[in-house]
């Protein structure tokens, strides 16, 4: 649906690029009126507007779209994303054309995976939105950028693999009783798949996609991409692409194999408490600001993964509300670091100073995206850590709940490294005498920070919109986790 | 015999009457016509494709010598499709100064090896497989050795005569095995005498290996990547994708109607092979320099994929090792085709004189990175599909372990072939290829293959014919 209007967009000009996005921003606000609407008219199926094509008969494979409103959110994200980022590189001049198509291929790629309700489709949108990522980041990246292309595309590619294993594990064991085996999500969720599948096919679906969301000592791709990666795509790719880890984590690995996700999720309980912390420490460590925040979404996306296998409502909530969250600060953050860079023409923390009273605009952004990082109230951060903890600190036994405490202590920790560059490199003295006449953010970095701002703080100041809208969702897979693994 | 049952054979026939007449045309043309006899021949050719395409009955001529059904009438579709793709990328080569005077030559000969093949592909006896076999190799030798004038083109026509020799011999010792434990060479009486006796085993070992010589299995790779190097890259292609696409298809029918018996057998034997043929492959192609190396251990890596269409014995492993010959036949054309194409006109065939090629030749660089993203299996294109289908062969019959060593070999792949795409996409040189113009017969051929890769996976129907038409044990 919405990915085919984006694959028509491709154009040439940045203009076109920016006002196909624009169109896209726009179906997607429409896509979220028309679903909370249909929702409020009191249309209860599992998914809305599904469009299903059959497409290899013989193996029931079919292209099957529709969204619910985890998905619904997710394509509001990834527009919006993608929209600021085409803003936040309106100054790419080499090989401008390509650019723009290599980005929205990757960002189609995106939306297809968040509609997809095939295995087989979504399994396919899923490579379509990693291969781009090579030339992006080999072409129009900066530093060891061929070192960090390859690394990315080969380490995510190998996550395919194992997903691709899990799928084709799935299939197979997709109808137990005999009769039609099937490709599509929401039949296979109907299904019991034998515990002997669920026990092999989980921990390779649940790894394959906790690759794509940095799980621990799978994660390593990500600093190296990120930094190297140029603006919009950093964006993109913390911004969303880590989500669809998280998102088909949930989707494939815990919704169609619950029973193997409540036996199996303390080995990766373990895993993703490490992430978290792991990845707080270590962007405390690091001096490039990309760095830095590449470090915080591993530790940020541990958290959704975290959330995701705490398995009961409130978490999960908290979990996509990260997702969102943390798609648009990051977002923000990589777009404010691009724009940054574009002046100081370095990203090391201590060689910069004093930028408050130069760059205003942009500093106050900076500052806004920090504190919403760091989960001050009034921003989407906030809201989500606060669910996700609640939610996580539900589980009555000891071993969660010290995962919990331990998880918790990674919000000290990332205000530690927000105020600390926040110090550094805004308020502290001017150290280099060029930075005097920097201009300010010109138009079009406005309409990407303030894009993203205002949805910050929009999710910060009422998420029960958005937690009413993937609340509604998430109960069939609440209740199929339930029916099979009563508390 | 009526005419109707004569029509049976009706591939080779009219390969025949081709090649005989591109033979009798050249009595009548002067030597300097280059252009008419290319124009002809590829023209002949086209017509022979498009026949084939027509329905046709199935049936067995000479006793039961010689078979047709359906899946043999797409199999040798397939190989058309492909032979004339090459024999359009040839033209530019063709018309060269120093090969002008021999173009007949190379079509009759080249035509030739596909009535072989046809042949090989209908045998329905072990004498007919044999004859097709050595009429498909012999000349192929004579191709190889085409470029005289060269060393290495001569180097590699005497190897590959030799190894032939050698393979035939190997699979001719296993043939007089099996013919002497069951007293006949038809294929269905065969299946129905064999019982599993060692003797019968290692005949079928002997046979294996003369095949695996064929297709360029790990152990029996080693002529490959030097054959494909010293050979002239239009019989590269040819070899890589026609020759050996033949010896899968009639591998893959032997082994399901003629040894389904020793099924748990032959399923050990090519789990191994089929382990050992991805990752040597895969681990020599990142070494290479030579483009032709590269793709000739690439096509070794790529043998080992099809396997895996073999192992389960199913309907879904045939269907998808037609389709991912299909698939590979559009990708590994176009990926020789640029090749062929920067050869003829520049004479660079090392990967790293293909550095900056985006810069001064996009066209040609997108269609190498879409060729190589298909035989990689990156979606949307064919290759993506093919793969899927294979691996979801193998993993319907339980073997998950060998589907997840091949996909962590597609990843291995994946390395050298971005490894391609960064020489053309991301490094710079002062010594790039200059900017030209590729002329009409190489853009027409990549053109065609270019719709291949992105419609054939599209095309859900395209599989799903050749699904209906396979057949598992």
């Amino acid at each position: 649906m919405t990915g085919i209007v984006l694959v028509k967009d491709i154009r040439h000009v940045k203009i076109v690029a920016a006002a196909g996005m624009g169109l896209q921003l726009l179906l997607s606000v429409l896509l979220v009126y028309l679903y909370v609407s249909a929702r409020h008219a009191g249309n209860t199926a599992e998914m809305l507007f599904v469009k299903d094509i059959i497409w290899f008969k013989s193996l029931n494979i079919h292209y099957t779209v529709g969204v619910d409103g985890i998905s619904v959110a997710m394509i509001a994200l990834t527009s919006l994303v993608v929209f600021a980022g085409i803003f936040a590189s309106w100054e790419v001049d080499f090989l401008t054309k390509e650019f723009f198509i290599s980005l929205i291929l990757l960002a189609s790629g995106v939306f297809g995976f968040f509609i997809s309700l095939d295995l087989f489709t979504m399994f396919l949108f899923y490579e379509l939105a990693v291969i781009p990522m090579y030339l992006l980041i080999g072409i129009w990246g900066s530093g060891p950028k061929e070192y960090s292309a390859m690394k990315l595309t080969l380490m995510l590619m190998g996550a395919s693999s194992l997903i691709l294993l899990g799928i084709l594990g799935i299939y197979f064991n997709s109808a137990p009783g005999g009769g039609q085996l099937s490709f599509n999500i929401l039949e296979i969720s109907k299904v019991k798949i034998p515990m002997s599948a669920q026990y092999l096919f989980f921990p390779l679906t649940f790894v394959g996609f906790g690759v794509l969301g940095a799980l621990f000592p799978f994660h390593t791709w990500s600093p190296d991409g990120h930094s190297s990666a140029p603006t919009a795509v950093s964006m993109l790719h913390a911004g969303v692409l880590m989500k669809l880890g998280g998102y088909g984590a949930f989707r494939v690995a815990i919704f169609l194999m619950p029973e193997a996700a409540r036996e199996l999720s303390w080995i990766f309980i373990i895993l993703t408490t490490i992430s978290i912390i792991y990845g707080a420490f270590g962007a405390i460590a690091q001096k490039d600001l990309k760095y830095i925040n590449a470090y915080s979404s591993v530790s940020h996306c541990g958290l959704v993964l975290f959330a995701i296998l705490m398995l009961n409502k409130t978490a999960m909530n908290g979990a996509i509300i990260q997702m969102i969250s943390h798609g648009l600060m990051t977002a923000l953050f990589f777009a404010l670091i691009g724009m940054l860079y574009g002046r100081t023409h370095t990203r090391m923390i201590n060689e910069m100073g004093g930028l408050m009273k130069v760059i205003p605009f942009l500093s106050v952004c900076y500052v806004i995206a920090g504190l919403a990082s760091l989960g001050l109230p009034g921003f989407s951060g906030f809201v989500a850590e606060m669910t996700i903890f609640v939610g996580a600190f539900q589980h009555p036994d000891i071993f969660h709940r010290i995962m919990t405490i331990i998880a918790v202590t990674s919000i000290v920790i990332t205000a530690v490294y927000i105020l600390r560059v926040i110090a550094i490199l805004l308020l502290g003295p001017t150290t280099n005498e060029n930075y005097g006449h920097f201009p300010d953010a010109k138009w079009y970095e406005k309409v990407s920070a303030v894009t993203l701002i205002s949805f910050v703080a929009f999710i910060g100041l009422a998420p029960f919109w958005l937690s009413s809208m993937i609340g509604s969702s998430l109960q069939p897979i609440i209740n199929k986790i339930l029916t099979f693994n009563p508390f | 015999m009526s005419l109707t049952n004569f029509l049976l054979m009706r591939h080779e026939l009219l390969l025949t009457i081709a090649a005989l007449s591109i033979l009798m045309a050249e009595i009548f043309w002067d030597p300097g016509e280059k252009r008419s006899k290319n124009l002809f021949s590829v023209v002949l050719f086209i017509v022979i494709t498009i026949i084939g395409f027509l329905p046709s009955p199935s049936g067995s001529l000479f006793g039961g010598m010689y078979e047709v059904s359906d899946t043999r009438l797409i199999m040798k579709n397939i190989l058309n499709i492909g032979a004339l793709l090459v024999l359009i990328q040839s033209v530019t080569w063709l018309n060269k100064e120093q090969n002008s005077e021999k173009i007949s030559e190379y079509y009759v000969l080249l035509i030739s090896t596909l009535i072989g093949m046809n042949f090989m592909i209908s045998a329905g006896h072990f004498l007919m497989f044999y004859i097709g076999l050595e009429l498909a190799t012999i000349p192929l030798a004579a191709l190889a050795a085409y470029e005289r004038y060269s060393n290495k083109s001569a180097e590699a026509g005497i190897k590959l005569i030799l190894i032939s020799a050698l393979s035939s011999g190997i699979l001719l010792y296993g043939l007089s095995m099996i013919y002497g434990t069951t007293g006949t060479f038809y294929f269905n009486e065969i299946a129905k005498l064999f019982v599993n006796d060692n003797l019968q085993i290692l005949g079928f070992i002997f046979f294996f290996a003369g095949m695996a010589f064929k297709i360029s299995i790990v152990p029996f790779h080693l002529w490959t990547a030097d054959v494909y190097e010293g050979a002239p890259v239009n019989i590269t292609s040819y070899l890589s994708v026609i020759s050996k696409g033949a010896a899968v298809f009639i591998f893959i029918i032997v082994l399901f109607t003629v040894f389904p018996v020793i099924i748990s057998t032959w399923q050990k034997i090519i789990y191994v092979t089929a382990v050992l043929t991805m990752t040597v492959g895969n681990l020599f192609a990142i070494r290479q320099q030579n483009f032709k190396r590269f793709l000739a251990f690439s096509s070794i890596s790529q043998a080992g994929y099809i396997l895996l269409g073999f192992i389960g014995g199913n309907q879904l492993g045939m269907a998808s090792v037609i389709y991912y010959i299909l698939v590979y036949i559009f990708s590994n054309l176009a990926a020789f085709g640029v090749v062929a194409a920067i050869s003829n006109a520049k004479g660079k065939e090392s990967i790293d004189e293909y550095n900056g090629l985006y810069q001064t030749n996009p066209g040609l660089s997108l269609i190498m990175l879409l060729a190589l993203f298909s035989l990689g299996g990156i979606p949307p294109l064919a290759g993506f599909f093919g793969k899927f289908f294979l691996f979801m062969a193998a993993a319907q019959k339980g073997f998950y372990l060998l589907v997840l060593i091949a996909v962590l070999n597609t990843i291995i792949s994946l390395y050298y072939y971005l490894l391609v795409v960064k020489a053309m996409f991301l490094n710079r040189s002062d010594n790039t290829v200059e900017k030209f113009k590729c002329d009409f017969p190489t853009r027409l051929a990549l053109g065609i293959c270019v719709a291949g890769i992105v419609i054939t996976g599209f095309a859900s129907i395209i599989f799903e014919g050749m699904k209906k038409m396979s057949f598992g044990i």
